[in-house]
């Protein structure tokens, strides 16, 4: 039988796959029509790589890091892969997740994501999701929430990330050269960060 | 789409093991690689490795070569190569005088060559970089990524490769690429745009009448949508904003090239450069050297760049020097 941690990376994989085209288009609107075609290459390699009875989650993450690194290209490779290989880092040894795990995982990939892209909130990338989604998770751990419906508002705050990323020009990325011909289009990226966020929690859901 | 491939996910094998089987005396593959490299191996000077995301022929494994480029790495269609590819690039040309890597300004591919250069450094090998931006269309201001790297490109590893092959040591070689970059501007516009191949559809559309002025070399939508008028008309307004930039004056020298985008006739290319010339010669600017064609590409896109290099006695030297590649020879 195949590990947790496989099936939760195989189910990321899934999306984003299903999500090809759909992300490809976002992207055709304000970068170069890649997005998709890219993570989607780079995620049926992590499947291939990561062996299925891989118990070890970070084991696993930080495998998926570095196949993202090597297959992706674009920025996305470099994004992504230093989000789950710096999330694999802090996830080493654990065969489950509690909630302090995910929190530690968001400051990981935020902070990966930053080394990286040397990009701040509010500049229509993935950020404007996933911190945002942070501070919901945090929030409502903070006020005595359990995992799940913690999760659940770190979605919904992503998704208002999406929505708020319409609103703003984008001066990070290939966007940036659009000057305000960005505004009225989400973040490819955003999106991305969301969907995996989204498979996540519901995969948790699941397992819980 | 139709388009003169066999599988999408193979066009860039296929064009690699094509570039090589017709340049063997130029360019080998690494072995299970998207990297080409000079025929004869590393050359014990100073390297350079340049690369991107394919779509860009013959940029940038046309220009491995004596005078350019030592290796080139070919990421998929419009994307950047990843960091293990352009390491391995590094190891294969380096010479043991250093390697300097030629990065055009792009989010991922800055990302990418820099861990590739993290990776080199840290098994001993001297690596320096340079990032060109020539694209006037974007503003360089806090609010952006900076300007793209384009065209201008080409010149980096004419001058810069011809500095290496003269035996100038690697802080010697990154001067010229830098002195290079700070005196090339370009600025492209396209007619129709271009198809990639996984993608299956144009990048932007344009009514029959409509062009888009100051894309960049990945389809990605220019700066301003507008009528078209004639190619006198739309080089007037990419070289009114390359000599804003205040660098070409009169009784300056630049070396002038005017680049296809991969789908514009070379006759189109020449009325553009006759209108180039007549402009500089009216602006009392000379001209050093002229360059038309395909170079810097953007697959199949319709339109061209312009692109100026201000040049001195020492860049002239280094222009005029030879060069030997499948895309660029010059005796």
């Amino acid at each position: 039988m195949s590990s947790k941690a496989y099936d939760c990376l195989k189910r990321i994989g899934d999306v984003i796959i299903e999500n090809k085209d759909f992300l490809t288009d976002l992207d055709r609107e304000i970068g170069d029509a890649d997005h998709g075609v890219n993570m989607a290459r780079g995620f049926e390699a992590v499947i291939g790589k990561v062996p299925e009875d891989q118990e070890d989650i970070g084991a696993a993450f930080k495998t998926c890091g570095m196949t993202l690194l090597s297959t992706v290209g674009g920025a996305s490779g470099p994004l992504y892969g230093t989000a789950y290989m710096d999330s694999g880092k802090v996830l080493a040894g654990k065969t489950s997740i509690e909630k302090e795990d995910v929190s530690a995982v968001f400051d990981a990939a935020i902070a990966g994501i930053q080394k990286r892209g040397k990009a701040e909130r509010g500049e229509k990338t993935m950020l404007d999701s996933i911190m945002p989604a942070r501070d919901a998770y945090n929030e409502a751990i903070a006020a005595g929430e359990d995992m799940i419906p913690a999760l659940e508002k770190a979605c919904e705050a992503a998704r208002e990330g999406i929505e708020f990323t319409k609103t703003i020009h984008a001066t990070k990325g290939r966007a940036s050269y659009l000057g305000d011909r960005s505004i009225g289009h989400q973040d490819p990226g955003a999106t991305s960060i969301t969907l995996t966020l989204e498979t996540i929690t519901n995969f948790l859901k699941e397992v819980k | 789409m139709k388009k003169l491939i066999n599988q999408v996910d193979n066009v860039v094998d296929e064009m690699l093991e094509g570039m090589v089987a017709a340049y063997p005396q130029y360019v080998k593959r690494l072995e299970g690689l998207e990297v080409l490299v000079r025929a004869g191996g590393s050359q014990g000077k100073v390297a350079l490795v340049s690369g991107g995301g394919s779509g860009h022929e013959p940029a940038h494994g046309g220009f491995v070569g004596k005078g350019m480029l030592d290796g080139a790495v070919a990421g998929a269609v419009f994307t950047s190569p990843t960091p293990d590819q352009v390491f391995e690039a590094i190891k294969a040309a380096n010479g043991g005088k250093g390697v300097l890597l030629v990065i055009k300004n792009y989010t991922g591919d800055v990302m990418n060559f820099e861990m590739a250069a993290d990776m080199a450094a840290d098994e001993g090998i001297e690596v320096a970089q340079v990032v060109v931006a020539d694209d006037v269309a974007v503003e360089n201001s806090t609010w952006t990524t900076g300007r793209r790297g384009i065209a201008g490109t080409i010149f980096v590893h004419k001058l810069a490769g011809a500095c290496a092959e003269a035996g100038g040591d690697l802080a010697e070689v990154k001067r010229i690429a830098e002195k290079v970059i700070a005196n090339v501007r370009s600025m492209g516009m396209a007619v129709d745009a271009c198809t990639v191949p996984a993608a299956g559809k144009p990048s932007f559309d344009l009514a029959d009448d409509e062009i888009e002025i100051g894309i960049g070399i990945h389809g990605e939508p220019g700066v301003n949508r507008e009528k078209i008028g004639t190619v006198n008309d739309i080089s007037d307004k990419l070289l009114d904003k390359i000599l804003a930039e205040g660098i070409y004056n009169s009784g300056d020298e630049v070396a002038v090239l005017v680049n296809g985008m991969g789908g514009t006739p070379l006759m189109e290319l020449m009325i553009a450069n006759k209108h180039v010339h007549d402009v500089l010669a009216g602006k009392g600017i000379k001209i050093a050297k002229t360059i038309v064609g395909n170079y810097m590409t953007s697959l199949d896109m319709e339109g061209f760049s312009i692109t100026l290099l201000k040049v001195d006695d020492e860049l002239k030297k280094l222009l005029n020097a030879p060069a030997d590649t499948p895309a660029f020879v010059q005796v």
